[in-house]
């Protein structure tokens, strides 16, 4: 293998130019016959613009050279292995794209009667029905567009519900292995965040949960598996303290790839959760989206789901709006549903037992990456993990070699590398999810990669340091893009006068 | 199994790698009583061909063009989407990568969110534009939510027009409702159609937050904001403007003419399937003075060590992985796919493609606005100036629903829900997909 250093530098394509920099006056990649009539004399010219300064004219293969070029800038599931610990960067079936676009979910328009939607509220309501199973709650709402804005609808409901109690609270807990979403939706859902610390074995113990427990906390926000990779085995005894003062569990599900047919939160004393579709249900990550957050709740709880409620009478799918106790809406429609349409295709194809076994061979690939990596890395926490295994740059750090240049040597290797510096409670952390849907080769590929970058942290330093050398470009100055933020093109003679 | 490639011997060689002899050693730590209980009980699995087959039947199942003719808006509007926009976010390199957080090996999703935030800054004529929100309710919710951190605390008053998007102005309350001691108060509709102007003056002071209109509104209606604009300047309150129909910006006065604070809206117009309301994109763009305090992400141009131009994820100093409980907003995965469809299809039809477009739309639904007049069975409720959409009046609101879907036909969306004063009223969209002969066949039904 030969792998690029500084005197052995790949040649790199010359950089595309930005869509403005390109094109010419008066090309267009479009066209459509002209309607009789002018504009202007059915809209006020005082509220109609000139045309739009810069933009693009462009022919349309030079529009799709533009965007295939850049498209093979980027590193993706399909080219690369991706094991960014907690984002589950498992295969996304293809089918489920052809599945998302048939034109009968496609082209149907959310405020046509739902009559006419029956097909979609069928799914919808399946689906539901589905993510129920898996879990083990009772009930789910679909309207979330990603995990963050679950967590925040699941805050809301248990705001909600404890205010009809006459018992609203102020806090949240949170523990310090936690996603930094966790911390923000509790803010944002108007609740004092209160930290605590794992213990040295990496989960949470009953004890420090029952000293920060009070009447004054809403809910304890807590992940399982953490993101150390950990079961958290006291979750039932905390669930219990935390009941007892009148508080509620909040799970964060972004790590339910590792407990299908493992354990069901439902059964952990879970009110509710949220569950990342892109993540565990196989729906692409787009580059940053769209996915879908869905939450799940305990019946006590259902009443105040988001409307509208999908609800099933007869064999006839309705549109149920009358909810008074409801949080409302928390985003227009029915939520993302081209992506809703993705996981229902995907639980579909592979059934419960199928799910069952995703999460089993997700265990055994982050076991075989954490056994195989363990001499030369330092672990975190030296126990089986579940479906990621964290690290930390403890050994490499003596030649002066951090997290962050083992990441970048990688992509020498031509791996993307795992999640680095998160938890934050591991110092130059190392969390890697290789998922299911890889073959023990491609883990050995790895694995052999990362070896070798332990011996050059070793033997050659620098070499790593100034990784990578192969990539459309190097390492950026990421300090110059927050000190003068350059957000836009600007044409030439306005960012000149900018830069005065 | 389906997706994991596992054989029996691949299994065998690596539990006797890691050391046990089944996997469920790995998970032996957690608790029997929730292991026993695990099972999933759902169907077993079927072939690809088998889901294929069943999804498609009930995709049959719903309503959608050509088979019906749909006059919807709303919110979502159904626009031609050039093959090259699916090709392009079809590309696995696109869609099957995560969030840029390597910018070495991401540079092809990072310079066309770059791209992107040029395209908002030059539509909506606003000054910076953020990488995108969930969609154009939350959107609104994000801008109101900004607005407050900017405003000092004695301002708690949000003035939201009774014309913006009921769905939006729902979102925006849920958010709001956790915030303690911060107000909503609406703003009438004129006979125009438009938020009263007289009223925005009257109630907007010291106390306000900001004010909320749509641009256009709820009924289609060009809201004049400059008068919006003087009002909100005089008072220190911000002028937040929400578009749900993005082409319309094509070829009205963008809000950043007007000098909106902070122009929000939903992307879905440009190059994004209808799909039942998402996924799609909300934009958010506001005046450079304010960036600091936007939520979600950023991209910035910077240069690598060899002095070549890159762009990075930047300002995440406000973002809740690095702020906690202190940042500008929760949000993490976005929308990133359906802003680069956005990206290809305004570059696709660019400067002229857009505006004829555009064009196309509101000379199509002020000509089928005025058929549909002509025929004397229905009137337009409102006097103000529209791009695609309008609202009508007719007697019985149900019963020409009912004899239009006897011929396929789903002439808008009826407003008894919404509004009670517009229970005979709908509102009805035209865009360039809604062919002449459609048109017709509604006309000679109505009539």
């Amino acid at each position: 293998m030969s792998v690029p250093s500084a005197n052995n530098q790949h040649s790199r394509a010359r950089a595309p130019k930005l869509i403005f920099e390109t094109g010419s006056p008066g090309r267009s990649g479009f066209s459509w016959p002209a309607e009789a009539g002018k504009i202007e004399e059915q809209i006020p010219v005082a509220l109609l613009r000139n045309d739009i300064a810069n933009f693009p004219e462009l022919g349309e293969l030079e529009v799709l050279r533009h965007f295939t070029r850049l498209s093979q800038r980027n590193f993706a599931i399909e080219s690369q292995f991706y094991p960014l610990g907690s984002c589950t960067m498992k295969y996304n079936p293809k089918i489920n794209e052809v599945i998302a676009r048939l034109p009968g979910f496609a082209e149907a328009h959310p405020l046509a009667p739902p009559e006419l939607l029956q097909g979609a509220l069928a799914l919808l309501h399946a689906l539901e029905l589905m993510l129920a199973e898996i879990s083990g709650m009772e009930h789910v709402s679909l309207q979330p567009s990603a995990g963050a804005q679950g967590e925040l609808t699941g805050l809301m409901l248990i705001r909600a519900c404890l205010a009809e109690r006459g018992d609203p609270r102020k806090k949240v807990i949170v523990p310090d292995t936690a996603h930094g979403t966790n911390p923000a939706s509790s803010a944002l859902c108007g609740y004092n965040v209160v930290q605590i610390s794992s213990n040295d074995r990496g989960v949470v113990d009953a004890a420090t949960v029952e000293r920060a427990m009070d009447d004054s906390v809403a809910a304890v926000m807590i992940t399982n598996p953490n993101t150390l990779g950990l079961f958290e085995t006291n979750i039932e005894a905390i669930a219990e303290i935390v009941h007892a003062k009148g508080g509620m569990i909040y799970l964060d599900g972004a790590n339910l790839n590792a407990l299908m047919g493992v354990a069901k939160p439902g059964h952990m004393g879970v009110d509710v959760l949220h569950m990342n579709l892109h993540k565990t249900f196989s729906t692409p990550h787009g580059g940053g989206g769209p996915g879908a957050g869905p939450v799940a709740v305990t019946h006590a709880l259902s009443e105040f789901l988001p409307v509208p409620r999908v609800i099933k009478r007869g064999d006839r799918f309705e549109l149920q709006q009358d909810c008074p106790k409801s949080v409302g809406r928390v985003r227009s429609f029915f939520g993302n549903f081209g992506i809703l349409v993705r996981a229902y295709s995907y639980i579909t194809a592979l059934g419960g037992d199928g799910l069952e076994d995703a999460s089993r061979m997700a265990l055994l690939n982050a076991n075989y990456i954490r056994k195989k990596l363990a001499r030369n890395y330092q672990l975190a926490y030296n126990e089986p993990c579940m479906h990621e295994c964290i690290f930390t740059d403890r050994l490499q750090h003596r030649s002066g070699v951090s997290t962050l240049d083992i990441a970048k040597r990688l992509l020498d290797y031509g791996h993307h590398p795992p999640t680095i510096y998160f938890p934050l409670v591991v110092s130059g952390a190392l969390m890697i999810e290789p998922t299911e849907t890889e073959t023990p080769e491609t883990l050995d590929d790895f694995i052999e990669a990362m070896l070798a970058i332990a011996a050059e942290a070793k033997e050659a330093p620098e070499l790593v340091k100034e990784a990578p050398y192969s990539t459309p470009v190097r390492r950026l100055d990421e300090a110059r893009a927050a000190r003068k933020p350059v957000l836009r093109w600007e044409p030439p003679s306005r960012a000149d006068k900018s830069e005065d | 199994m389906r997706y994991t490639p596992h054989t029996s011997a691949d299994r065998e060689q690596m539990l006797r790698a890691i050391g046990i002899d089944s996997i469920e050693a790995l998970y032996q730590h957690v608790p029997a009583t929730l292991q026993q209980r695990s099972k999933i009980n759902l169907p077993e699995g079927i072939s690809e061909f088998s889901v294929r087959q069943r999804l498609t039947r009930l995709a049959s199942r719903n309503a959608t063009p050509p088979e019906w003719s749909l006059f919807l808006g709303g919110g979502i509007y159904h626009h031609f989407i050039p093959s090259a926009v699916d090709a392009i976010i079809s590309r696995a390199e696109f869609a099957t990568s995560y969030t840029p957080y390597q910018p070495e090996v991401s540079q092809g999703t990072l310079q066309a969110l770059f791209e992107y935030q040029t395209l908002i800054c030059q539509l909506t004529g606003m000054e910076v534009s953020n990488a995108a929100v969930y969609d154009g309710a939350s959107a609104a919710a994000e801008a109101v939510l900004m607005s407050r951190r900017m405003q000092p605390p004695k301002r708690r008053r949000v003035l939201i027009s009774r014309a913006l998007h009921p769905q939006y102005r729902a979102v925006v309350a849920t958010y709001l409702r956790n915030l303690p001691g911060v107000e909503l108060e609406e703003i009438p509709f004129a006979a125009t159609g438009a938020t009263e102007a007289t009223e925005i003056a009257r109630r907007v002071d010291d106390q306000s937050l900001c004010v909320v209109l749509g641009y256009p509104n709820f009924f289609g209606v060009i809201e004049d904001l400059g008068p919006a604009q003087a009002a909100c300047s005089k008072a220190g309150a911000h002028l937040i403007s929400v578009t749900t129909e993005a082409l319309s910006l094509a070829v009205l006065k963008p809000p950043g003419e007007f000098g909106v604070d902070i122009a929000v809206g939903e992307g879905q117009s440009l190059g994004v399937p209808m799909s039942l309301g998402g996924p799609a994109f909300g934009f958010f763009a506001c005046q450079k003075k304010f960036v600091r305090s936007m939520p979600g992400r950023l991209v910035g141009e910077t240069v690598d060590v060899d002095g070549r131009r890159g762009f990075v994820l930047t300002l995440a100093t406000r973002e809740q992985h690095i702020r906690r409980e202190k940042a500008t907003s929760n949000i993490c995965t976005s929308q990133t796919l359906c802003t680069l469809a956005a990206t290809v299809f305004m570059s696709l039809l660019g400067k002229s493609g857009l505006r004829s477009l555009a064009e196309v739309n509101a000379l199509r639904a002020h000509d089928a606005s005025a058929q549909l007049q002509n025929t004397t069975k229905l009137d337009a409720v409102f006097s103000g100036p529209f791009f695609n959409e309008f609202v009508l009046r007719t007697a019985d609101v149900e019963r020409l629903f009912a004899r239009c879907a006897e011929h396929k036909i789903v002439p808008g969306i009826p407003l008894k829900d919404y509004y009670l004063e517009l229970a005979d009223s709908f509102l009805m969209c035209v865009t360039e997909l809604n062919q002449r002969e459609e048109i017709e066949r509604l006309v000679g039904t109505v009539g």
